[in-house]
């Protein structure tokens, strides 16, 4: 136990040296790490948002509706499908995640399947004992259709949280439909929310001249119509507080171009240009219909309802109406990043300013510097001369530990700070091990020598079973990690791995130094 | 360099055997306490697991009037409104609990307190949780908890004997039940912070509990025909300036986060400093005296039988 090749003495040596190397960066500010030549080590610990201030939110993406949206359109092709090939039926709905047949004639069940294939090949059909023919997505076509719609809603944030110009959010998929957004040194949740919060499906469709608002809105709505309330909360309020529109959408806000705000006559109006194919059809709608009206819908609230005056050509257009200067540059703000495939619900919400993120780095350090000062000083007066090697090996067992949080690319959370005061608490636990068993060993009648080596040969068993326990409720509580919580379990996981490093190789070290000078006392 | 200070240079004899029936009368009682409280006082659970909203508010106008603070919010019949200064007269924590409705309506509510208190206050810190997050993360945490438990006891089961295995499982379910119990009688805020410093006591726990039962698996192996007792009294003794000293000086370090760390991780410490307090008790004196009943082989009671036959 007390002999040490010298490759392991030199390798602890680079260790400790790397150690203390790749720390230091985390005492410089960033701008004077960037003036550094690029060959020197720059890897800082990343700040979590309760340290640096920002805004974190977790958003379900509500896939439910997601298929039943999909299904909607799909109905409304079977329903041109089975006109067409005249196959009578009784009912033809959506039930939540599948579409419900009841035919007029039952036999006519075999001719749907083809049909329904030309519709969308990822539909299933099964008749029913009763004869109602469901017609659902298969489970893998489902998954991966909302899989599809997970990955576009973060497309979808990503672009509108850019347009907001922070740096480096982190947006993320976590679990089946989930959504995490973390945005670092921002602190007004409420405008992150409402960009985030709001679907923004734009769609123009034309409104029926000849329906009875009054009539739908007791409930008899028109075959191929829908009524849709107007929007409510802007300045000027529309002349309808209904409309009755044509469910048939003529261009949606997937075809937009570009968006933008701008004033007209001192109002805030918001330019817009569709694609090519999106011109085409506004321009052979508004030819078709000159003198009618027809709707700009926004998540379901018509914005307004204007007539058509004349054909509508250049692909280019305007909406006017119920805006405040700022709600008109939300809007085009979220036109341009496109629509959500679904609706986001928001099932946690975590904002920290600026100011309590660096009280909580202060009162973190502090705590820490007087932490370790209290167990550095306890351990020289308890130990004498072994005390300062273990103070040594706890010095460089920080060094290790901000060297591989800074390495990993880790996030430090307060507690993960809390986590760092206290391994380095336990991490001397080694120390006083391996000094309590020498001084029983020399009570045993051993010589110096032989004592310290029996004491590091015996302690050590001790010391890897402790750890090891120690490490597997670390491990637990990394598993069941959320946010700051992982934080703490990562500081305490590397925490346990550079103590064991530390007490083990560079206090042993010392010692065998120390022996090297043929000592007659020993110290403790 | 000689140390200042040292700790029980010589082992003392204290009588662990003869107390350990006080000890396990005495942890016997803590548990069941701590079990009839958590059953009927329940735990105080923060936003993390049941849902609701936190803020935590600066004023620019100095103190802040908590009673036309508390008015105004009531204002907003928005249920219950807990206030509480934050470590200075100008710093508030506002708590409400969970809005009825599901996940908007917690956004709803912690918009709503946000304009009415308006400019004169800084927002520091927003938290707010969903019911159904804060379900989860409750089934998360007692599932960690529970397999922190077993790995540890499965762990310490196949490095010494099963015996050694229940006895730890035994201390660190005392452990945690009992720290459950504090928090319960005190009605202490349980978030999940307060569930990491759980888990990081069971941790310590088990620690302190490995190194005393390798010293009795030490001493059961030197002395192969003392009696059980004594073993177990001899190497409680024998560890004692160790466990001592490191209980110590991890409270010091403890001792330091709660002073210095900050209001936002205050909860966490003082269950740690309670923690490191019932962790030592238990090691000594549930984790040991519990090897007396469950008593581990020794290779003496292997060896009895054969040798009998071999004198046949």
């Amino acid at each position: 136990m007390l002999v040490f090749q010298p490759w392991k003495s030199w390798t602890t040596i680079i260790v400790c040296v790397l150690g203390v190397l790749l720390a230091l960066p985390n005492l410089a500010s960033r701008a004077t790490l960037d003036k550094l030549p690029s060959w020197l080590p720059k890897n800082q610990i990343s700040l979590g948002l309760d340290l640096q201030g920002g805004v974190h939110l977790l958003l379900e993406v509500d896939l439910a509706s997601v298929t039943t949206e999909q299904l909607n359109n799909s109905l409304d092709a079977l329903r041109t499908q089975l006109i067409k090939e005249k196959i009578g039926y009784t009912s033809l709905t959506v039930d939540k995640q599948q579409i419900l047949v009841t035919l007029r004639d039952p036999a006519d069940a075999a001719k749907l399947p083809p049909l329904v294939h030309t519709v969308d090949a990822d539909l299933t059909v099964t008749t029913q004992p009763n004869g109602i023919v469901t017609i659902g997505f298969s489970p893998q076509a489902q998954t991966a259709r909302q899989t599809d719609a997970v990955e576009r809603s973060i497309n979808v944030v990503r672009k509108r949280i850019d347009e907001l110009g922070t740096r480096e959010p982190t947006i993320a998929r976590e679990g089946a439909d989930r959504i995490l957004v973390q945005v670092p040194g921002y602190d007004d949740p409420e405008k992150l929310k409402d960009l985030i919060g709001k679907t923004a499906k734009l769609t123009f469709q034309m409104v029926d001249p000849t329906g009875d608002v009054e009539e739908a809105q007791k409930g008899h709505v028109p075959p191929g119509d829908e009524l849709v309330p107007a929007e409510q909360s802007g300045p000027k309020q529309l002349n309808q507080a209904f409309y009755l529109l044509r469910k048939r959408v003529i261009v949606d806000g997937g075809d937009l171009l570009t968006a933008n705000f701008t004033f007209r006559d001192n109002e805030p109006v918001i330019v817009f240009k569709f694609n090519a194919s999106g011109a085409r059809r506004f321009g052979d709608a508004t030819t078709q219909n000159v003198g009618k009206l027809f709707a700009i819908v926004l998540d379901g609230h018509v914005l307004s309802a204007p007539v058509i005056r004349e054909p509508i050509l250049g692909g280019t257009g305007e909406i006017s109406g119920s805006f405040t200067s700022e709600s008109a540059q939300n809007l085009a703000l979220l036109l341009r990043a496109g629509a959500l495939p679904a609706p986001l619900t928001i099932l946690e919400q975590s904002a920290v300013g600026p100011d309590l993120g660096a009280d909580s780095i202060r009162a973190g350090t502090t705590a820490c510097v007087v932490a370790v000062g209290l167990v550095a000083v306890f351990m020289v007066l308890f130990y004498g001369l072994f005390g300062i090697y273990a103070d040594i090996a706890l010095f460089f067992n920080l060094a290790l530990l901000i060297a591989a949080l800074s390495l990993l690319g880790a996030t430090l959370t307060l507690p993960g700070i809390a986590g760092i005061a206290l391994t380095l608490g336990m991490a001397v636990d080694a120390n006083v091990l391996v000094n309590e068993r020498i001084r029983e060993e020399v009570r045993m009648g051993r010589t110096m020598i032989s004592a310290i080596d029996a004491g590091f040969t015996r302690a050590y068993a001790t010391i890897l079973d402790a750890n090891f326990t120690h490490l597997i409720a670390g491990g637990c509580l990394f598993m069941l990690g959320s946010g700051p919580v992982k934080g703490f379990a990562v500081t305490l996981c590397l925490g346990i791995l550079t103590s064991l490093f530390t007490t083990i190789m560079v206090s042993r070290l010392f010692v065998i130094w120390w022996l090297r000078r043929r000592p007659k006392l020993l110290p403790i | 360099m000689r140390p200042v200070f040292v700790f029980l240079q010589v082992p003392p004899h204290l009588p662990f055997f003869k107390l350990h029936r006080l000890g396990l009368a005495l942890s016997i009682f803590l548990t069941i306490a701590s079990g009839v409280l958590l059953a009927t006082r329940g735990l105080n659970y923060g936003i993390d697991f049941k849902g609701g909203i936190v803020m935590e508010v600066k004023s620019s106008t100095g103190p802040v009037d908590l009673e036309a603070m508390r008015s105004t919010l009531d204002g907003l019949k928005l249920g219950e409104v807990a206030l509480q200064t934050f470590g200075a007269p100008d710093d508030v924590l506002i708590r409400l609990p969970r809005q009825p409705g599901g996940d908007d309506a917690q956004n709803k509510g912690a918009a709503l307190v946000r304009q009415t208190l308006g400019d004169k206050y800084e927002f520091r810190r927003t938290d707010i949780v969903g019911p159904k997050v804060g379900g989860e993360q409750i089934q998360a945490g007692a599932l960690a908890t529970l397999l922190a438990m077993v790995l540890i006891a499965g762990y310490v089961a196949f490095r010494f004997e099963w015996q050694f295995g229940i006895g730890a499982i035994v201390s660190t379910f005392h452990d945690v039940i009992t720290t459950l119990g504090l928090f319960s009688l005190l009605q202490l805020e349980f978030n999940l912070t307060t569930l990491a410093a759980i888990l990081t006591i069971a941790g310590y726990s088990i620690n302190d509990t490995v190194v005393i039962y390798d010293r009795v698996r030490e001493t059961l192996r030197k002395y192969k025909v003392m009696e059980l007792p004594k073993i177990v009294d001899l190497a409680l003794n024998e560890t004692l300036s160790r466990t001592v000293l490191t209980s110590s000086v991890t409270a010091l370090a403890v001792l330091a986060l709660l002073l210095f760390g900050g209001e936002v991780i205050r909860g966490f410490s003082a269950a740690m400093l309670w923690g490191i307090v019932i962790g030592t008790y238990s090691s000594l004196f549930i984790a040991a005296p519990l090897l007396l009943y469950i008593r581990p082989r020794r290779s003496g009671e292997i060896l009895a039988p054969s040798q009998t036959m071999i004198a046949k």
